[in-house]
């Protein structure tokens, strides 16, 4: 099975983050940067996948240089090759033109089945997979907490809201996004990392993919980004660990009566 | 011609449920603000029932879109089915709530249409010329404001809880139902759905349980639970989780809080080391009194808090334990 796993390079969850001068988006200085999460059992499902019925995995990035280590780590992973999408053209994209670009990428390569984590930890469009599958005219699910492949056919089981699933059977090729939480993600082996240094790794400029600035255009901009306005009257409660334990346990006894 | 919005009416298991009126109000109050007519659209086989239902509600028309191919909800059918909605009657703007199923089929529908969807919005506001909507980005981290570029139509979902269900404004007499004629080809629709389940171990249920400490990320490592369960036993709480620690396998599924968990309401809610990413708040919001202990004092957790402390946990959880031990046995 050829399987295509398209994996973003998010700021890490415990990077300080601020506001640009400009309020436009994040300041991107020296922050640090990892796979967006769902993204890595994105990978992982596609690994397992491939050990269980043959093929290969291909990663796909789209990212300015920096996301070369998010695509060394899945090389590390497993992965056999990758494609990194990588030029001025793709800053700033809305999902729609994320989308666009991924899709011309992997139409090329015409996979069997193409995965992506369910949202990214950054944007959260929540989008990219699903304006894919309509690019790339694929049927698709989101959500996905289990896969089942047989022969041509797929079944796969669908998350949906308040403990609630749902089995889906679907023709191959299809792309499918994923949930976290499906299975347990692998850590790079050292022989890993060494056999990641030489696995092929395509870079793809808009102009590669037959891509103008027209097509990309953004549809929906980020006008302005900003702290949000703080509405609760949050009671923060100051003083040692132990002057804090005592003023809150007092709280909850003599206001709130809930102990 | 006064320009149209469209709202699409989702209904699970042959009604129409919260999602559905939230999207209503949304709508309302966006076609007032614009001067747009508001129409309706319940989508499905034999909906006319809902379809009557929705009437009553202040809406200029409702449109019911069915097809035996649509008795089930599939991404290819419905998407299929509104994009012959959208242009058909060419509404400037679609609104959702912002549902799994919404998530699965409207970015698809907005492509096929070569537009896109503003998902997850939290409000709109009007600026002159201007529509602004606002997401969250970074889980909440911050807002943005976000604005269509283009030609309609647009396609927007806002957020549960964005717009209350009982803002819907009624109608003074029912709303002009039309049957908007579609055609589904066949092998159009290539996903096939089974019925919807639940697994069988729902050991807990967490939304009877009056006290519920809840342990996020910041926990770090799973021999920390120890101290959250401690912490359980001197409140005589249920112990709860975000989404990661169950990912992690540091509690089962089942004691997930949030829009993939369960949605609990208890009198005490304390939240170690979690972020309060709006997944997590729709499971919790309803909790009387919620604290939170998180290291990051702009967490969004805090947005909705009672009492905050800003701090770590390892260093305040122990000599709280203590506290509510004397003051349970005082």
């Amino acid at each position: 099975m050829k399987i295509v796993v398209c994996l973003k390079q998010v700021p890490s969850r415990d990077a300080f983050l601020k506001v640009n001068a400009a309020s436009t988006w994040i300041e991107e200085a020296d922050i640090s940067y990892e796979v967006n999460e769902p993204d890595v059992y994105a990978l992982e499902e596609g690994l397992r996948l491939k050990e269980k019925l043959g093929g290969e995995v291909i990663v796909c990035t789209l990212g300015p240089a920096r996301a070369a280590q998010a695509i060394k780590e899945a090389l590390a992973k497993g992965a056999d090759r990758a494609l990194h999408l990588d030029d001025a053209a793709f800053a700033n994209l809305d999902a729609h033109g994320t989308a666009k670009a991924l899709a011309a990428a992997i139409r090329r390569d015409n996979p069997d089945l193409v995965l992506t984590g369910l949202q990214s930890d950054d944007f959260g469009y929540a989008q990219t997979g699903v304006i894919m599958a309509e690019m790339l005219n694929l049927p698709h699910s989101t959500i996905v907490m289990e896969i089942q492949a047989e022969g041509e056919h797929l079944k796969i089981k669908r998350e949906l809201e308040g403990g609630w699933f749902q089995w889906i059977e679907m023709p191959l090729p299809a792309v499918l996004t994923i949930q976290s939480g499906i299975n347990k993600p692998r850590y790079a082996t050292l022989k890993g990392i060494m056999a990641a240094k030489n696995k092929p790794l395509q870079k793809l400029t808009a102009q590669d993919l037959g891509l103008d600035t027209d097509a990309l255009e953004p549809r929906q901009i980020i006008s302005r980004v900003y702290v949000p306005q703080k509405t609760a009257q949050t009671e923060f409660i100051e003083g040692s660990p132990k002057e804090i334990a005592e003023r809150l346990v007092d709280k909850l006894k003599n206001e709130a009566r809930v102990i | 011609m006064a320009e149209e919005i469209i709202v699409y009416a989702e209904h699970q298991d042959g009604k129409l449920a919260r999602p559905a009126w939230e999207a209503v109000a949304a709508a309302q109050r966006f076609s007032a603000a614009l001067g747009a007519n508001c129409v309706g659209a319940v989508v499905g086989e034999n909906v006319r029932n809902l379809a009557e239902e929705l009437a009553g509600a202040g809406l200029s028309e409702v449109l019911t879109i069915e097809s035996p191919q649509l008795a089930q909800y599939t991404p290819d059918g419905y998407s299929a089915a509104l994009r012959q909605v959208v242009e058909l009657r060419h509404p400037r703007f679609v609104v959702f709530s912002h549902t799994y199923q919404v998530r699965d089929f409207a970015p698809k529908l907005a492509a096929s249409l070569d537009r896109v969807l503003i998902g997850d919005s939290l409000d709109y506001r009007l600026e002159g010329e201007r529509i602004i909507f606002v997401r969250q980005v970074f889980q909440g981290k911050f807002s943005a404001d976000v604005e269509f570029r283009g030609e309609p139509p647009y396609f927007v979902s806002f957020q549960a809880g964005a717009f209350r269900e009982d803002s819907v404004q009624q109608g003074v007499a029912s709303a002009k139902i039309t049957s908007v004629p579609i055609d589904i080809p066949p092998g159009a629709v290539r996903t096939r759905p089974q019925e919807k389940f639940r697994e069988a171990r729902q050991a807990v249920d967490l939304s009877q349980a009056e006290i519920i400490v809840a342990v996020g990320r910041g926990i770090k490592k799973s021999e920390n639970m120890v101290l959250a369960r401690k912490l359980a036993e001197a409140l005589g709480a249920e112990v709860g989780a975000s989404r990661p620690i169950c990912d992690s396998g540091w509690l089962p599924m089942d004691r997930q809080v949030g829009s993939s968990g369960q949605t609990v309401a208890p009198k005490l809610y304390l939240a170690l080391g979690i972020s309060g990413a709006i997944q997590h708040q729709v499971g919790m919001k309803g909790s009387r009194t919620v604290v939170a202990i998180n290291k990051d004092r702009e967490a969004p957790i805090f947005e909705i808090a009672t009492y905050g402390i800003a701090g770590d946990l390892f260093e305040i959880v122990p000599p709280l334990i203590e506290e509510i031990k004397k003051a349970k046995a005082g």
